[in-house]
């Protein structure tokens, strides 16, 4: 049983999204149940996996007992495991919000969200190159539909874009693992790691292009600069829960560049050796610097949030771009912080903007909302974490980042761009805040149609922001448990820069017979 | 042959990036089908071209035949295939829904 859990986050929701396929669709409690079932118990895997790998052990799985490098392997690190918790938690909450109605706009909303964590999981477990192609496009493909669930004009077109863009990263990410295996004729990535090491000199170039063609990828996943222009319109105008969920996607791509980057094209790979470091750095800044530009910009506090996702991703990359033992340990903190953070500002600007009718989410002077101060109170709390001030958990994802900075050759860099950063980020949430709650205009006739919230107003406030309570709460639990947090990025880091751990534990794995 | 086959891919993709730069939804759908077509023939011929090798064990062979690169086309054509399939509905809702067929969704004047 135990040897078998590597497998269990990948198998559990697609087994999971095959039966919601084939509940009948009235039994809508039946449903809600399977699917919140399913989610709580891929945290309570992932949490057995984190206690397993915290030992330092890199479990390796070989799938239908073939030994690697001629099989395909599961890996769970402490990356991996890493991120397979901070999705799990980010899936309960997205799923609590959207049991509030989202889940009824069309078919299939459940299935749709276990197949998207199946692709999560399957990304972050993988040790297989190929097989994280294939668990991106299970994923996009989930993504795809989740993207225009509920449908309407503006997510067609945003998601048109999103999928067209994705359709070409696809290709290119195929014409990339080709040519690697054309070359080295190996995808397990452990072998790879390897064969890159010792390849001969007349392939460096074209392994050279291989890689950048990957890290092209990978960036356009991860919205780096100048490949991020998807994003914005795809997460301001899907649902809120969606979004909230598609804070992780992001993610994927950081993942994937610090896994490729650090195992395959590491400091061990002799003439590739590094490969991104010249590139990821200083495109990671600029990307920190047109997200928060397009924050000031953002007419509307969906899309404000859809930059503040850019942003942090430039933020994380910055961390990972340094390519420190530390740097890469403050972006590990910073990564579950900055997830949380934005998947709670989507779900509360969702409850904001139901109640301002026609308004919705537009930096414009509107109707006093319902419950305004706790909303108010909520908004301020985001901000706080998002701007990264003193005492949440931002603050100290920042501090750990420019930390790290200290000690790299690019550091008059990073602690100008970083910290002006943040006093736009803060500049452009007061001016949207003070929008919405302050110039809010008192007596105004507040609900054009009475009976159209008649359902949402039957659940009381509570049920609808406990989401948000969540997210919160994890936040704060990043800041309570700083130091245990901190310690198990450190050594994850460390583990990171040690590929031959990876290497030896997928290669010497013994299959049993 | 390997010429050939390069020259093919060569055009296949050149045409499927300027297809795919394309403002209406119906040549980036055919941009997007004929990149994947590139990309398939790419990944097939990665495995080396060999004329008259199986690619299983048999008893009477001289060389053999990559396999991998037939799973992993076979893989790729699977994906691209439902990929070009969702991509087309979604043109068809995109046009019913903008009343025009621009990828960006904007009237022409």
């Amino acid at each position: 049983m135990m040897d078998h859990i590597v497998i269990f986050p990948v198998l559990l929701p697609l087994l999971a999204g095959i039966i919601l396929l084939l509940l009948p669709r009235q039994q809508l409690l039946l449903r809600r149940a399977a699917s919140l079932a399913a989610v709580l118990a891929q945290l309570v895997i992932a949490c057995l996996l984190l206690n397993t790998v915290n030992s330092g052990d890199i479990l390796a799985y070989a799938l239908g007992n073939w030994s690697p490098p001629y099989g395909i392997v599961l890996v769970a690190d402490r990356l991996a495991v890493w991120m397979l918790v901070v999705t799990a938690l980010v899936a309960v909450c997205a799923l609590l919000y959207a049991l509030r109605g989202t889940d009824t706009m069309g078919a299939h909303f459940h299935a749709l969200f276990q197949l998207q964590l199946f692709g999560l999981n399957g990304a972050f477990l993988t040790g297989d190159l190929f097989n994280l192609f294939v668990f991106f496009e299970i994923l996009l493909l989930a993504s795809y539909s989740l993207l225009l669930h509920g449908g309407g004009r503006l997510k067609t077109k945003a998601g048109l874009h999103f999928v067209v863009i994705n359709l070409v990263g696809s290709t290119l990410f195929l014409f990339g693992v080709g040519t690697l295996y054309g070359l080295l004729g190996t995808l397990n990535m452990a072998d790879l790691a390897v064969k890159v090491a010792h390849a001969p000199a007349e392939d460096s170039a074209l392994i050279h292009v291989a890689g950048l063609l990957l890290f092209a990828v990978f960036a356009l996943k991860a919205a780096l600069l100048p490949l991020y222009l998807w994003l914005p319109a795809a997460y301001a105008y899907t649902t809120a829960t969606v979004a909230a969920l598609f804070a992780i996607m992001t993610k994927v791509g950081a993942y994937s560049i610090l896994r490729v980057y650090t195992l395959i094209f590491g400091s061990q790979a002799g003439s590739v050796a590094n490969l991104i470091e010249a590139w990821l750095l200083p495109l990671a800044l600029l990307t920190l610097i047109v997200g928060v530009l397009g924050t000031l910009a953002s007419a509307r506090l969906r899309q404000q949030i859809a930059y503040l996702v850019i942003a942090s991703i430039g933020t994380l990359l910055t961390a990972f771009g340094m390519n420190t033992e530390v740097g890469i340990a403050a972006g590990l903190y910073y990564l579950p912080h900055s997830t949380f953070a934005a998947a709670a500002l989507f779900l509360l600007a969702d409850c904001i903007a139901n109640r301002r009718d026609v308004m919705e989410d537009q930096f414009e002077p509107g109707p006093v909302i319902q419950q305004q101060r706790l909303l108010g109170a909520l908004f301020f709390i985001c901000a706080v974490l998002i701007a990264g001030l003193p005492p949440l958990s931002g603050f100290i994802g920042k501090f750990l980042i420019l930390n790290a900075a200290l000690s790299h050759s690019a550091l008059p860099w990073i602690m100008g761009v970083v910290l002006i950063t943040s006093l736009f980020t803060l500049m452009a949430l007061a001016r949207g805040g003070s929008m919405m709650f302050y110039r809010a205009q008192a007596p105004h006739i507040c609900r054009i149609d009475p009976n159209a919230d008649a359902p949402r107003s039957g659940l009381s406030v509570t049920a609808e922001l406990t989401p948000v309570f969540c997210l919160l709460a994890l936040c704060i639990a990043l800041v309570i448990w700083a130091g245990a947090i901190t310690e198990f990025t450190t050594v994850t880091a460390s583990q990171l820069l040690q590929p031959e751990l990876y290497i030896q534990s997928v290669l010497n794995l013994e299959v049993k017979p | 042959m390997e010429l050939l086959i390069a020259i093919i891919i060569g055009v296949l993709t050149a045409c499927g990036v300027y297809l795919s730069l394309r403002g209406r939804t119906f040549p980036v759908v055919l941009g997007l089908t004929f990149l994947s077509y590139a990309v398939n023939l790419f990944l097939l011929i990665m495995g080396r071209l060999t004329i008259g090798s199986p690619p299983i064990i048999s008893d009477n062979a001289a060389n053999y035949a990559d396999p991998l690169p037939q799973a992993l086309v076979l893989t790729a054509i699977v994906i691209s295939f439902g990929m070009t399939a969702f991509v087309i509905i979604l043109s068809l809702k995109s046009f019913l829904e903008m009343g025009n067929d621009q990828v960006d969704g904007k009237h022409r004047p």
